[in-house]
């Protein structure tokens, strides 16, 4: 009988019911999308913010203590200390390996060009091979870490190509002050040594970089006579936004307890990737480039938040929907309660049957509103990270229970008049 | 015996007395016409007896049991074991069936009996509209499946509001003799209404006026003659 009454009210009142579930598709497609989005997004926004640099540097001890004793930039001669170019693999084998997207070494030094000109060179990788000691490998360097510079002429240097170490490319500012074109030979004289090379690209970095040479590190270090040395480190992490535990544990690990040290050492924050970072390189101190950090985490929290609310009104906006729709319904079905309750329908039997019919509308409301959703994941995902959005598997239950509570919420108000309801005023007026 | 009994029974919103010092008894069996004006206090007295409402004073005995002081939830289930009502202006359950409309009322008080409820619409000779919908029946038809459905959970009392308020005469006549082989077979009827005719047709007329007992009327030609 329960089933007829059901059906029967589902096909009476189909227009309604379609509004009601059609209320609840919205707010499920939209919690569905933003959740997934929130869920997917910390990924894909770090991702677009490591476009824009490095988070993290890594230094020798030595030479950051200088530099921070008297503020000065890391001039090759002033640089002392060195890292060891075949320790880098060993940032990818610390316990955030996976974080790390992407690094670069440096190594500066001053040469003399054909014009008698000292100028400086930038030795680094730009598409660096690595073999790590895990069994993958991994291509590294500027090329990536640099997406923002503008080749203005000829192109990268390619490291796998032959003769990358025989190659440079210079900033406009340089090569426009020195009549420089992609292709052009130049002698270069180092400290330690000279190189005939071939200009393979200008870039415009749009900044102080546009006043430098950059070469492969092999030519930089032979110049030099540095060869395996780098003077510091780039690098690109994924990282979970700074809280009060991380900024603790930044001033001092040593200070926290052994339960907030597990929790920080595990948690992907800036501070601790640096000091797995300075366990895993020798004699080095890696630092976060604060800003960088800071406006990561800043912007992923915003975002987050962002489509926290859109969610959070979206379902505030289909409760009093669903409010509306439902009170409008009982409201219309008053005197079929009356009838009920006259021929000793209980309360509770009333108000059953009308949650089962709200909530089988629900069901359906939702099918189609997380299918919606999951469309809308992959348009927000393809439109603003242009990569697709992986569903995933938590948001199904979540948006379940959040759509079971969003009904019974907004059937409160309708519940309460069948309470109210009494038969005698329904059937034949009050006396 | 006396199935329901009021004593003193006063019924009062604010400043009107809808019903004021009501006496009176209904025994088991017996076919009890209520008549008046409109604004007499019908209705509130038929709630009271329908266990829809409660008096403001006195007491109100239905099967020895004083119903005025019980629980909202106490008089759903009295309402459901001991009457069967018929309104004035039907009341079905539009998306249910002539005969599921009376196994709604089975459900509710026991199990639903689909084989029984159409023996109860063939009782009021809608066997053959068993499947139609309310809206598919005509005015008559739909209050004859409205007998049936107070009928079927074999209710002590019948409580009819203007049962042939909305009907033409032929229909009026067919649930008349009705109700007639009803009490025939024992069952106790109260009809509220303000048509003499109807009220004819009972053993007793009480009469209200301004909430009170006017008068009682004995109908001397009860048994004898019939209305056919």
């Amino acid at each position: 009988m329960l089933f007829r009454m059901i059906r029967g009210v589902l096909f009476h009142q189909k227009g309604k019911m379609l509004l009601i579930a059609l209320t609840i598709a919205l707010g499920a497609s939209l919690a569905t999308g933003m959740l997934n989005v929130v869920l997917g997004v910390e990924e894909k926004v770090n991702k677009e913010l490591k476009n824009y640099g490095a988070n993290i540097t890594v230094k020798p001890k030595d030479s950051s203590l200088l530099s921070d004793i008297y503020d000065v930039g890391g001039g090759a001669e002033l640089n002392t200390a060195y890292l060891k170019e075949d320790e880098l693999g060993k940032l990818k084998t610390i316990f955030w390996a996976f974080n790390i997207v992407d690094f670069t070494p440096f190594l500066d030094t001053q040469v003399v060009v054909p014009q008698g000109d000292s100028v400086k060179i930038t030795g680094t990788w730009f598409n660096h091979h690595l073999d790590l000691p895990t069994g993958e490998s991994l291509d590294a360097g500027i090329a990536s870490m640099r997406s923002w510079w503008d080749i203005t002429e000829g192109r990268w240097i390619d490291e796998k190509a032959e003769g990358a170490d025989q190659e440079i490319m210079a900033g406009t500012s340089v090569a426009a002050g020195y009549g420089w074109h992609a292709g052009d030979r130049i002698l270069l004289k180092g400290s330690a040594g000279e190189k005939e090379v071939t200009l393979a690209g200008i870039f415009d970095a749009g900044g102080d970089e546009d006043d430098l040479l950059f070469g492969s590190l092999d030519l930089v270090q032979a110049l030099c006579g540095k060869e395996g040395k780098v003077a510091s480190i780039e690098v690109s992490a994924l990282t979970t936004p700074d809280n009060e535990l991380a900024r603790r544990a930044a001033r001092n690990p040593a200070a926290l307890s052994s339960r907030d040290y597990e929790t920080w050492y595990c948690t992907a924050y800036v501070s601790a990737i640096c000091y797995q970072i300075q366990e895993a390189i020798s004699g080095s101190t890696a630092t976060a480039v604060r800003k960088v950090a800071e406006s990561e985490g800043t912007i992923l929290d915003k975002t987050k938040l962002l489509m926290i609310l859109i969610t959070a009104l979206s379902l505030i906006g289909s409760a009093l929907g669903i409010s509306n729709l439902v009170t409008a319904s009982v409201m219309e079905r008053s005197k079929e309660i009356g009838l009920l309750k006259a021929i000793g329908a209980k309360d509770r039997s009333i108000t059953g049957v009308v949650m089962t019919e709200i909530l089988i509308t629900a069901l359906f409301g939702y099918a189609a509103g997380s299918l919606l959703g999951l469309g809308f994941a992959q348009l927000i995902g393809h439109g603003v990270f242009g990569s697709a959005i992986e569903a995933d598997p938590r948001v199904a239950p979540i948006v379940a229970g959040l759509i079971a509570l969003v009904t019974v919420a907004g059937s409160l108000p309708a519940i309460r008049t069948i309470l109210r309801l009494r038969p005698a005023e329904v059937l034949h007026g009050g006396h | 015996m006396s199935l329901l009994e009021l004593k003193n029974v006063s019924k009062i919103y604010g400043d009107l007395k809808a019903l004021d010092n009501v006496s009176l008894h209904v025994d088991q069996g017996e076919w009890v016409a209520i008549m008046g004006p409109s604004g007499s206090g019908k209705s509130t007295m038929m709630n009271i007896i329908g266990c829809m409402d409660k008096p403001t004073m006195g007491e109100v005995l239905l099967d020895g049991v004083d119903i005025s002081k019980e629980s909202s939830k106490k008089l759903t289930d009295i309402r459901r074991d001991k009457i069967g009502l018929i309104f004035q202006q039907f009341h079905m359950v539009n998306y249910l069936t002539a005969v599921e409309n009376i196994m709604v009322s089975q459900y509710y008080h026991s199990m639903p009996d689909e084989k029984e409820a159409l023996e109860a619409l063939e009782r009021v000779g809608l066997r053959e509209r068993a499947r139609h919908l309310p809206s598919q029946l005509s005015g008559g038809e739909q209050q004859r499946v409205c007998v049936a459905r107070a009928l079927i959970n074999h209710p002590e009392l019948i409580l009819a509001d203007e049962p042939t308020g909305n009907l033409d005469e032929a229909n009026e006549n067919i649930v008349l003799d009705l109700f007639a082989q009803l009490h025939k077979e024992g069952t106790t009827l109260i009809v509220v209404t303000h048509d003499p005719e109807v009220a004819d047709a009972a053993q007793r007329t009480i009469v209200l006026e301004h909430g009170k007992v006017a008068r009682e009327v004995i109908n001397e030609n009860f048994g004898k003659e019939t209305k056919a």
